[in-house]
């Protein structure tokens, strides 16, 4: 099992490698940094530029390859390279990844916790009212693209906070700097609400479909049956038997839906004008930042697998069939 | 006969109902809608910036006095249109991937499984928006191209492990033994057999694609002027929501109505299409 | 005094689909009560309804009294004391009964502290201690196990053992050996007799094999189209039928102690639960219908001691001493021109010459390696020769299938040869392998599974036509759906639209669209109700009467070969054990597996049942990866058990090779010790005969 486990990782390592090498070469050949200099009054003289753009290791007259060697010969070494105006990447990322990854795993563990409980007792009380309300609340909210929520929730606070005349719900920002010690950790806390809402409220829906949907195709299986054969009540056989089981499929899904999460988080970020990564490529994409794109594209990819590695991780300790392969 | 079947079972279906009801009215307002208004969505009214809706600009005017209504239904025949092409392009794409790999196995398998989870690495969101800077001043074709492209690879998965039981199942072995190539064994066994899996995906698809559409456009990454879309109107109403309501409203509530109308037709195929289950 | 007695039970489904229409019967304590009926009698809905496990939406009917305590309509806090303490079940696919994410040991004590109050600890040594009463190896270890870890056989203990638990009044055990094989069913049967005795419990066997309840029950319940139909003493049932139906059932099953000759088949098909006929539901089937059996359903009338017969001519039918064979008309299957042709001189249609197929075993989800070799098929030689029937039988895992798959892909086997009307399969070329796919055609197993549901019939048939680029197609779909007895209209209907017997009909046709030589029977008649069987039996066995066509059998049930077949090939663990003519092979077993496996087949003959002795074969099949030394039987074999240890030696340094047995023609068995054994005797028609 162990062995399994790490050749998977491995095979993620090179899929994240690949990805990102890939991800390098389409952003070097899509972007140019070249028209953040041209064009500009004064003019500067084209071989300034180019030593410029040299140095940043950007210069489009360099052959790609080459460009794509001396970006990777970097990263090995743990530099991500210069921004479009000599700025580090490094140094941009240290103050943004953990912004994200703050968002990130919140959003990631309460979207799955709360959407497979709402799923599980969606599919316990099936056609009774609550199972009804949890299904048109989840479809509302699966026609609702995170722009779109996070926009609402923004003019929505907005327009309590003006009405009661005081700020009880922050909308903008991370945390407020002039606050200190434990008023700064409510601030933060208070600044996460919204976003976290926004994130997180898809995949609620999300898992409560998957989870009510698995949960149902289990209950009609014998050896629910078999449970309720036994002496068990129908709630405890739902819930020892087929939640139990129809959890396995819930978390195969976890690998595929953190992509999902992470471009809500660029939304979301930006929205909320976090500065983190997902925030940072959008703005990076559109200054033709090619090493600060490069960067972003490497810490999702190693997010994703990461997460689907962990997907893997829960289903074998959920699935006993797994785990004996 | 059976298709009979399957769309008595979906009328009887409450949510597929409403989900049809809407659709058509979204669809009628999106085609028949602009002939009825005043204006065409190209003109400007220099009398009317950003007025408030009324008895001349129904749903108001923007910001260099064109008429919401009409711009509003224009962008929404774009992303209808965009939905339509991408779900069709991608569906036929994870169909014909899924099934010559889930089919012919071995190195196919293998070399055609491994580009998918290449493409699983990354969301298609980010690749999409790495290319988009090529694509300003192209054509919106592109962009649909795009789209369809990065929104395969989950379904030609599941399309292979179907493929994989279907592979072994009497009449698919019995084809073979009788000297039928195996192309045309995919075409005529394997892949009308999972049409009920693909239906109920490329409906899905639609609505990705719509969202996906938006969401790209929100932040320039879409749709390019002077095309609209209901990404595009949203983007740019979004920025003055508190302000002028009107112009994020009607096409954000457009979209919402679009998409949840559409999922809620989807779900009722999947209902009837595929009794078995209780999804 | 009765533990369980049941009175008008009736079951409606939503949709006014009534699956069960007035069910009444008594269990007492000790006594196996048999409930017998095709599939869609409703015989399984009745102990679900009992058990109160039906799913919402079911409206239940009727009265079911447990020691006088109404069980229908009780709450949950009452039928969750009830449930698993007084009544436990067995279900049919041991598979599916358990959850799969828990061991089984966990799941038995599960059982045992619902209805006991008993710590953790106590529980869990209390499941070991029942996995070791239903006789599985090393208990304290397997109770560790998942489900997926154990073997068919095995599970079917498992639930045994938690059906037990909690020492139950009444056993309802739902097909509880259909999945199983013969020798693995012997097996279980036997458990659940031993259960019967620990427990003293009433049991509730319901099946679909009268052979299993021959032997088992005390009394029977003859059920069709939702209603008991007959019931009575076993021995009332199965020697003095008295309804035509259970005439026809009787008569219609094939016996593995029986002679050769067409069956005795029940045209039609049951009628669905949806579309009941007025009057008697077994009326369009009857042969000895008569005009009043339109009128109404006859009624369940008591029919001296102990018995209860529902139809109107059943004091005819006592009086005349009427019985099957003699009220359903047996059909006349013209002979074969071929056999007249001594076998020698015959041309050979198919030659497998030391075939070998063997599989790798990988393991790993990604980077696949090699840990090992499947022998599933480890060097077989037989052959078939024109107008002759072939059969292969063997238990699951045995490696009929892979042999089959390895003569319909025409391919280059890995080792030895297959030589198909002459033509060497290593040494075709494409075009001739397309030209010999037309002489050799398959029937398959799962009349469902085998025609694409999504194409109309005439296009299933038309399909190989097509293929071999034939012009006539339509035409030639009309006569040959008019050759397996169906008409030319239904061409334009779908698959779903016929029963499993027409579907078969339509699989059959399809093979022989393309006029083939031989013919590839893959199980053909296991998924069909024995009522459907003896018709399809019927139809392939005149059609090679009439088109010359040979066939290649392969089947597990030993019964059905006997009728079909003129010689069996006996396979065990890829490698064949005995072959010969079926007279020899039957009359005179030398293998002690075959021996094993023929009398392992329960008969259906209640009083020859209860005083047969079976060989009992201990544990499961050894893996196909890794087959034991020397002979692969002996692990098994209730002959080695009883060598001398130098005899043993022999066993198991050397494989043996099927050898020619003396002084017979065509037999021969691969034992060191062959021997012949009669096991079952001829039945007592043919005695007096």
């Amino acid at each position: 099992m162990g062995k399994y486990l790490l050749r998977r990782l491995a095979i993620n390592v090179i899929l994240v490698a690949v990805a990102a090498s890939l991800a390098y070469m389409l952003a070097a050949t899509t972007m140019s940094p070249r028209a953040a200099y041209q064009g500009r009054q004064p003019p500067i003289a084209e071989s300034v530029i180019d030593a410029t753009l040299d140095a940043y290791n950007l210069n489009d007259k360099t052959p790609v390859l080459q460009r794509y060697g001396t970006w990777a010969k970097g990263v090995l070494t743990g530099d991500f390279g210069r921004t479009w105006n000599g700025g580090s990447v490094n140094q941009e990322m240290g103050r943004r990844i953990f912004v994200s990854l703050r968002l990130l795993l919140i959003g990631t563990i309460l979207g799955f916790v709360v959407g497979v409980a709402l799923g599980a007792v969606s599919a316990v009380k099936q056609y009774k009212l609550s199972d009804r309300l949890i299904g048109v609340s989840s479809f509302v909210i699966m026609a609702l693209p995170v722009f779109l929520l996070a926009t609402l929730l923004a003019m929505a606070t907005y327009s309590l906070n003006d009405g009661l005349g005081f700020t009880l719900i922050e909308y903008t920002g991370e945390y407020n700097p002039k606050l200190s010690g434990f008023d700064q950790f409510l601030n933060r806390l208070n600044h996460l609400i919204l976003p976290t809402i926004s994130l997180s409220l898809g995949s609620i829906a999300f898992y409560s479909r998957i989870q009510r949907n698995m949960m149902l195709d289990v209950l009609g299986q014998d050896f629910v049956r078999t449970a309720m054969a036994k002496g068990l009540r129908r709630r405890t056989a739902l819930t020892k038997h087929a939640l139990r089981t129809a959890l396995i499929p819930s978390a195969t899904y976890f690998a595929f839906a953190f992509g999902t999460m992470f471009t809500g988080a660029i939304f979301t970020e930006k929205i909320f004008a976090w500065h983190g990564m997902g925030a940072w490529l959008v703005d990076s994409i559109n200054a033709n930042d090619v090493n600060s794109v490069a960067a972003v594209t490497l810490f999702t990819a190693i997010c994703v697998l990461f997460a689907a590695f962990l997907s893997d991780l829960l289903v074998a300790a959920l699935d006993p069939r797994v785990r004996v392969s | 006969m059976r298709s009979k079947v399957v769309l008595r079972r979906l009328f009887r279906n409450k949510q597929a109902r409403y989900g049809i009801s809407a659709l058509v009215l979204l669809i009628l307002l999106a085609y028949v809608g602009p002939f009825i208004g005043p204006y065409d969505w190209t003109d400007k009214d220099f009398l009317a910036f950003m007025s408030a809706p009324g008895s001349d600009h129904w749903w108001g005017t923007g910001a260099i006095g064109q008429d919401m209504y009409a711009v509003t239904l224009r962008g929404m025949q774009k992303s209808i249109v965009i939905g339509l092409l991408v779900a069709l392009i991608a569906t036929g794409l994870a169909a014909i991937v899924g099934s010559f790999a889930g089919y012919f196995g071995g190195w196919v398998d293998k070399v055609l499984m491994w580009g998918v989870d290449l493409l699983l690495v990354l969301p298609s969101f980010l690749i999409i928006a790495i290319i988009s800077p090529r694509l300003k001043g192209g054509s919106w074709l592109w962009f649909v191209v795009l789209l369809a492209a990065f929104s395969w690879m989950i379904t030609s998965r599941v399309v292979r492990s179907m493929t994989l039981s279907l592979r072994e199942r009497e009449y698919v072995l019995a084809a073979a033994y009788m000297g039928i190539p195996r192309w045309k064994i995919i075409f005529r066994h394997i892949v009308p057999n999972l049409s009920s899996l693909l239906i109920i995906d490329a409906t899905l698809n639609v609505s990705l694609a719509i969202i996906g559409e938006a969401a790209l456009s929100f932040f320039g990454f879409g749709v390019q002027p002077p095309d609209v879309s209901l990404g595009t109107l949203i983007a740019e109403g979004s920025r003055n929501a508190t302000g002028y309501p009107w112009l994020f409203v009607f096409p954000a509530g457009l979209l919402v109505l679009l998409v949840l109308s559409i999922n809620l037709i989807g779900d009722g195929l999947r209902d009837a299409l595929d009794p078995g289950s209780n999804s | 005094m009765s533990i369980l007695e049941v009175r008008d039970l009736t079951v409606t489904f939503p949709g006014g689909i009534e699956a069960v229409r007035g069910v009444s019967y008594d269990v007492d304590r000790g006594e196996v009560l048999g409930i017998v009926g095709e599939s869609g009698s409703g015989k399984s809905v009745t102990s679900l309804a009992v058990m109160g496990l039906l799913p919402p939406g079911a409206v239940v009917s009727g009265s079911a009294k447990l020691h006088g305590r109404e069980l229908l309509g009780m709450d949950e806090d009452e039928q969750i004391k009830v449930r698993g303490k007084s009544i436990s079940m067995i279900f049919q696919d041991p598979l599916s009964a358990f959850t799969p994410v828990y061991s089984i040991g966990d799941q038995i004590a599960e059982a045992v502290r619902v209805h006991q109050k008993m710590g953790k600890d106590k529980a869990a040594k209390r499941a070991v201690e029942l996995l070791d009463l239903v006789g599985i190896p090393n208990p304290d270890l397997r109770a560790k196990s998942f489900p997926h870890e154990f073997s068919g056989g095995m599970r079917q203990r498992a639930m045994i053992a938690m059906a037990i638990a909690n020492d139950p009044d009444l056993l309802i055990c739902d097909e509880p050996t259909t999945a199983l094989d013969v020798t693995i069913q012997a097996q279980v049967l036997e458990v659940l007799m031993t259960a019967q005795r620990e427990t003293g419990a009433g049991i509730v066997m319901i099946t679909h094999d009268l052979g299993v309840i021959a032997g088992m029950a005390d009394r029977v319940l003859v059920m069709y189209a939702g209603r008991p139909v007959e019931q009575g003493p076993v021995d009332d049932i199965y020697y003095r039928p008295r309804m035509p139906y259970t005439m026809g059932l009787l008569a219609s099953i094939p016996r593995v102690d029986g002679e050769e000759g067409p069956l005795v088949p029940i045209e039609g098909s049951p009628p669905s639960p949806a579309a009941l006929p007025p009057g008697c539901p077994f009326a369009p089937r009857c042969p000895m219908k008569v005009d009043m059996c339109d009128d109404e359903e006859p009624p369940l009338t008591a029919f001296g001691a102990g018995r209860h017969v529902a139809c109107i001519r059943s004091h005819e039918i006592e009086h005349k001493g009427l019985t099957g064979a003699d009220v359903f008309p047996v059909p006349v299957i013209p002979p074969s021109d071929v056999v007249r042709v001594p076998r020698a001189e015959r041309a050979t249609v198919l030659e497998l010459d030391d075939m070998i197929r063997h599989y790798p075993l990988m393991k790993g989800a990604v980077f696949k390696r090699r840990v090992g070799t499947v022998f599933a098929v480890d060097g077989i030689s037989f052959d078939i020769a024109e107008g002759e029937t072939l059969a292969l039988v063997g238990e699951s895992g045995c490696g009929k299938t892979t042999t089959l798959q390895q003569i319909m892909q025409l391919q280059p086997p890995q080792g030895g040869r297959v030589v198909v009307l002459g033509k060497d399969s290593a040494k075709l070329d494409k075009s001739e392998r397309k030209g010999l796919r037309g002489d050799l055609q398959i029937v398959f197993q799962d009349p469902m599974a085998a025609l694409d549901p999504r194409m109309p019939v005439g296009d299933i048939i038309a399909e190989p036509l097509r293929a071999h680029g034939r012009k006539d197609a339509s035409a030639r779909v009309a006569e040959l759906l008019e050759l397996v007895g169906l008409a030319p209209e239904h061409a334009e209907r779908y698959p779903n639209q016929f029963s499993g017997g027409q579907r078969q009909r339509i699989g059959i046709a399809r093979a022989l669209a393309l006029e083939p030589k031989l013919l590839v029977l893959d199980e053909p008649v296991s998924a069909l109700d024995v009522s459907i069987q003896a018709g399809v039996i019927n139809l392939l066995e005149e059609l090679k009467n009439r088109l010359g066509l040979s066939y290649l059998f392969v089947a597990h049930d030993l019964a059905v070969v006997r009728h079909l077949a003129d010689r069996v090939a006996v396979m065990y663990l890829g490698r064949i054990a005995e072959i010969g003519t079926v007279e020899n092979v039957y009359d005179h077993p030398a293998h002690p597996y075959t021996q094993a496996l023929l009398s392992a087949i329960p008969l259906p003959d209640p009083e020859r049942e209860r005083t047969r002795k079976r060989i009992l074969l201990e544990g499961d099949l050894p893996s196909p990866a890794d087959p034991p030394s020397g002979c692969r039987f002996r692990t098994r074999c209730p002959k080695f058990a009883v060598l001398s240890e130098a005899e043993r030696r022999r066993c198991v340094d050397e494989e043996p090779s099927v050898a020619r047995l003396a002084n017979v023609v065509d037999h021969g068995a691969a034992c060191h010790y062959a021997e012949e054994v009669e096991v079952i005797t001829a039945s007592d028609n043919q005695e007096e005969e």
